[in-house]
């Protein structure tokens, strides 16, 4: 299990405030599948605007990065730059 | 730390001389608005003089009857293409709004909005053509400052605005687009356990990436509807995925070509004159060139935000913080869209504080939509968090660069955006601000010191890369990403890192759209750590090639040759007894191994290492004039491995004097009808060298261990601590709490005077 956690209330909205949760997804792509299936809107809302940290490396539009047994995966808005 | 896994790095770390140096030097560097095509016309663009109009007709028939005028557009030329969200630079858009930012549609929402252009064989009849426009508006209130578009009965700039982020969902519209909350932690209960809380608003002003190359470009639009686009920018692929969706013209039909680039610093992560430009061209069947004046630069192309950030910090009585709340209210300009979100997740990124909210709200104003200006977002929040901080360290009577030290992220760290920080600098930044003679110079009167440190995520993404070895042996680098700050140096000491050869013998270049394999855009600090690792990959792939065709030339399987500096060599004695084969001789007789030798990556990097910065500076405010002049300045950054020092410490300067010119005095000034009065660098003073003393630097060198050589980005952290630097060095010289950018000396002088007025 992985500890899911959202700090944005982007994300919040689609599960009714919950700021944490747990998911066995072993990808980014299986967590968005997850997502989707449990909070309708959010999977969709992380596929497209938000990145992924997990275990504190950020991950963007790489639907392919492994999640690790235990590990800590927040959801954050997309970084850009100038 | 080199790729192989050996240690010694002969190439980078050293400082050789730029590969596009002598061609800027001499002038023969083509930049923008150098580039010209046989037969091509001269664009140009009729701009809103209102600030909010609706537009109820445009008759260009006068225009198009002036001779040499060979077409005119407007926004009716192009496509009204739907809605929809895009990634551009620093964050999240909408192409339509986009579309609507070229060329205003039904309303203009700023002075300087582009209501139409011409192409004309000259420009005179431009000119002519453009006052010959006629445009009928209706003009509408308008609204400029941030707080006042968001009170009830604001001018409204789009009535299909309904605030996010809020519930219930509103049923009237707003110039609030979007409403965000970051939360980490009980706030409020932490905030109990405070024994000191600093409480305080500060505001900063929209300030222009102030690049010295407007922007520019020629566009070709051929009969079979191919289209050659020649532009500076920071990013060709983006040009051409902006322009294709603008346009709804396929991505295969369109070429774009980068220039040099004159400086963009974020503002050059969108499209203003290419698409007007295609469009120019498809209707007259000739080339067109575009080229914005300083005054269109300052009018029609993006700022960065300017913002109000109300803080509130506790800490306990030994100096520890335990409680960060904020309000971020960002104005995007005449589009949704502003930095904001990065704003909120920067704010208090450089302290370990695990309770911590962060609102923000991202509103519309009559002004040119904000564009990405390093670190987008990060400087305003960081002005406010860093200024109250410094208050603190004050009411604490402690050291300020003590009490960042007791607070600071450090590996380990939840950061106060959430996740955990892996190996990071921001200790180690203090430390070297502490261990420099700056941080000792006794201070005279009327002189103060002050300290402020910044933070930055960097960005990796999609990046390609090709390393071609010519029948000589040299090689040659292809890249997909305009060189702003010295990519082209880097990505060739890379290749010359792993190929074992001298830097000078890899020529680095910035390929077109059809040349290179994608590479997103140059921004977020993302080429060296993103692009560079494409390079160092096909560089190694080009190596085992190299290594296969000695194990050909000796018949011996290619597991037996070794590279070693530039050359095959037997893996050992049981190998067999060969001559080393140089990267020259291989190269010489690569046809007869098996061809041309060459190697193409293409990646999409994660975990780009964050960043972060602290600057020291010394301040005289002359309290006659409110002028303050820069004594000393000093900015230390972790830079993960600089891969070409001099460059690293020119990004460093380069972020540290712009922010002194965001903290001293640039700001737009409007008149009452909402049109710019200062569009030129006559009376938008940005620093020139003569205002400032050498920017002292320490490169920190904390190595990534998600990139080869351990890179960092560097372009963007040093523009956030200088805001609240100088701020927190004008009150220990004076006594006076700046609140407000820009700290000019009308302002200066008048807190000097209030405090005079105060104390009699």
């Amino acid at each position: 299990m992985a500890r899911i956690v959202l700090t944005h209330s982007a994300c919040r909205q689609y599960t009714g405030g919950m700021a944490e949760l747990e998911s066995d997804a072993a990808s980014i792509r299986a967590l968005v599948r997850d997502l989707e299936t449990r909070f309708p809107g959010l999977g969709r809302q992380v596929e497209e605007s938000m990145a992924v940290a997990i275990d504190g490396v950020m991950y963007q539009d790489d639907l392919t990065a492994p999640i690790p047994e235990g590990a800590e995966v927040y959801l954050l808005p997309r970084i850009g730059g100038g | 730390m080199a790729p192989d896994g050996t240690t010694g790095l002969k190439v980078v770390g050293t400082r050789p001389i730029r590969p596009d140096g002598v061609d800027k030097v001499t002038g023969r560097a083509q930049f923008g608005a150098d580039f010209q095509l046989p037969g091509q016309l001269v664009g140009k663009v009729l701009r809103s003089p209102h600030a909010h109009a609706r537009i109820r007709s445009i008759d260009i028939s006068k225009a198009e009857a002036i001779p040499g005028v060979k077409a005119v557009m407007t926004a009716a030329d192009m496509p009204d293409i739907p809605s929809e969200e895009a990634f551009v630079g620093e964050g999240p858009a909408n192409f339509r709004d986009m579309s609507g930012n070229t060329m205003a549609r039904d309303k203009v929402l700023y002075d300087g909005h582009a209501v139409a252009a011409v192409a004309a064989t000259g420009a005179a009849a431009a000119d002519a053509a453009l006052a010959a426009i006629e445009v009928d508006y209706e003009v509408l209130p308008h609204v400029i400052e941030v707080e006042d578009a968001m009170v009830e009965g604001a001018p409204v700039l789009h009535d299909d605005m309904f605030t996010s982020g809020v519930d219930p969902k509103p049923t009237t519209p707003s110039n609030v687009a979007k409403r965000m909350v970051f939360e980490l932690g009980d706030v409020d209960a932490a905030f109990e356990k405070a024994d000191i809380v600093i409480e305080r608003k500060y505001k900063t002003a929209p300030v222009h990436q102030g690049y010295i190359e407007p922007h520019a470009c020629v566009a070709q639009y051929a009969a079979d509807g191919q289209v050659q686009i020649y532009c500076s920018s920071q990013g060709q692929f983006m040009v051409r995925a902006y322009v294709a969706k603008l346009l709804g013209i396929d991505i295969s039909e369109i070429r774009v070509t980068p220039l040099e680039i004159g400086g963009g610093f974020g503002g050059k992560t969108l499209v203003y004159l290419e698409p007007l430009a295609v469009v120019l061209s498809r209707k007259s069947g000739r080339p067109v060139k575009m080229t914005m004046t300083r005054e269109e630069v300052f009018r029609g192309s993006g700022p960065t935000s300017g913002g109000t950030v109300w803080v509130k910090i506790g800490a306990k009585r030994d100096g520890t913080i335990v409680a960060g709340d904020a309000v971020l209210k960002f104005q995007a300009g005449a589009y949704a869209g502003s930095p904001v979100g990065p704003g909120c997740m920067t704010a208090f990124a450089v302290y370990d504080l695990q309770d911590v909210r962060i609102t923000g709200y991202d509103v519309v104003t009559n002004r040119p939509k904000v564009a990405a200006y390093r670190a987008p977002g990060a400087p305003i929040s960081n002005f406010g968090v860093e200024s109250a901080v410094d208050e603190l360290a004050r009411e604490l009577d402690m050291d300020p660069v003590e009490l960042r030290l007791m607070n600071a992220a450090k590996k380990g760290t939840k950061a106060a955006y959430g996740p955990t920080f892996g190996d990071i600098g921001c200790v180690e930044t203090l430390e070297a601000v502490k261990d420099h003679p700056n941080y000792k110079v006794p201070l005279g009167p009327n002189q103060g010191r002050g300290v402020a440190s910044g933070f930055w995520f960097n960005i990796g993404g999609e990046s390609s890369a090709t390393v071609n070895i010519n029948e000589d042996g040299t090689a040659v680098v292809a890249t997909g990403n305009p060189d702003i700050g010295g990519s082209r140096a880097s990505m060739a000491m890379m290749a010359a890192e792993v190929l074992g050869i001298d830097v000078e013998r890899v020529r680095p270049i910035v390929a077109d759209t059809s040349s290179v394999g994608y590479c997103f855009l140059t921004g977020g600090s993302r080429v060296t750590f993103a692009t560079g690792m494409a390079v160092v990959e096909a560089s190694k792939a080009v190596v085992n090639e190299l290594k296969a065709r000695a194990a050909k030339t000796w018949d011996i399987p290619v597991e037996a040759v070794e590279w070693q500096d530039g050359q095959a060599v037997p893996a050992g004695s049981n190998a067999g007894d060969f001559e080393p084969l140089s990267l020259e001789d291989i190269a010489a007789r690569s046809g007869r191994t098996g061809g041309p030798i060459a190697s193409t990556s293409s990646l999409n990097a994660q975990g780009a290492g964050p960043g972060f910065g602290t600057h020291l500076v010394d301040v005289e405010v002359d309290r006659e004039t409110g002028h303050v002049k820069v004594l000393r300045y000093l900015a230390t950054q972790d830079a993960g491995r600089a891969i070409h020092p001099s460059y690293v410490e020119g990004q460093i300067q380069g972020g540290a004097v712009q922010g002194i010119g965001w903290a001293l005095n640039e700001e737009y000034i409007y008149d009452e009808q909402g049109r710019l009065e200062n569009p030129g660098f006559l009376d938008y003073r940005i620093p020139v060298a003569s205002d400032l003393p050498m920017i002292d630097t320490v490169v920190v060198e904390v190595p990534n261990p998600r990139h080869p050589y351990g890179a960092r980005g560097v372009g963007e952290v040093p523009i956030v601590p200088p805001m609240a630097a100088m701020a927190n060095a004008i009150q220990d010289a004076i006594g006076i709490r700046m609140t407000e950018l820009p700290m000019s000396p009308p302002k200066v002088r008048k807190a000097v005077d209030e405090q005079a007025a105060a104390e009699e």
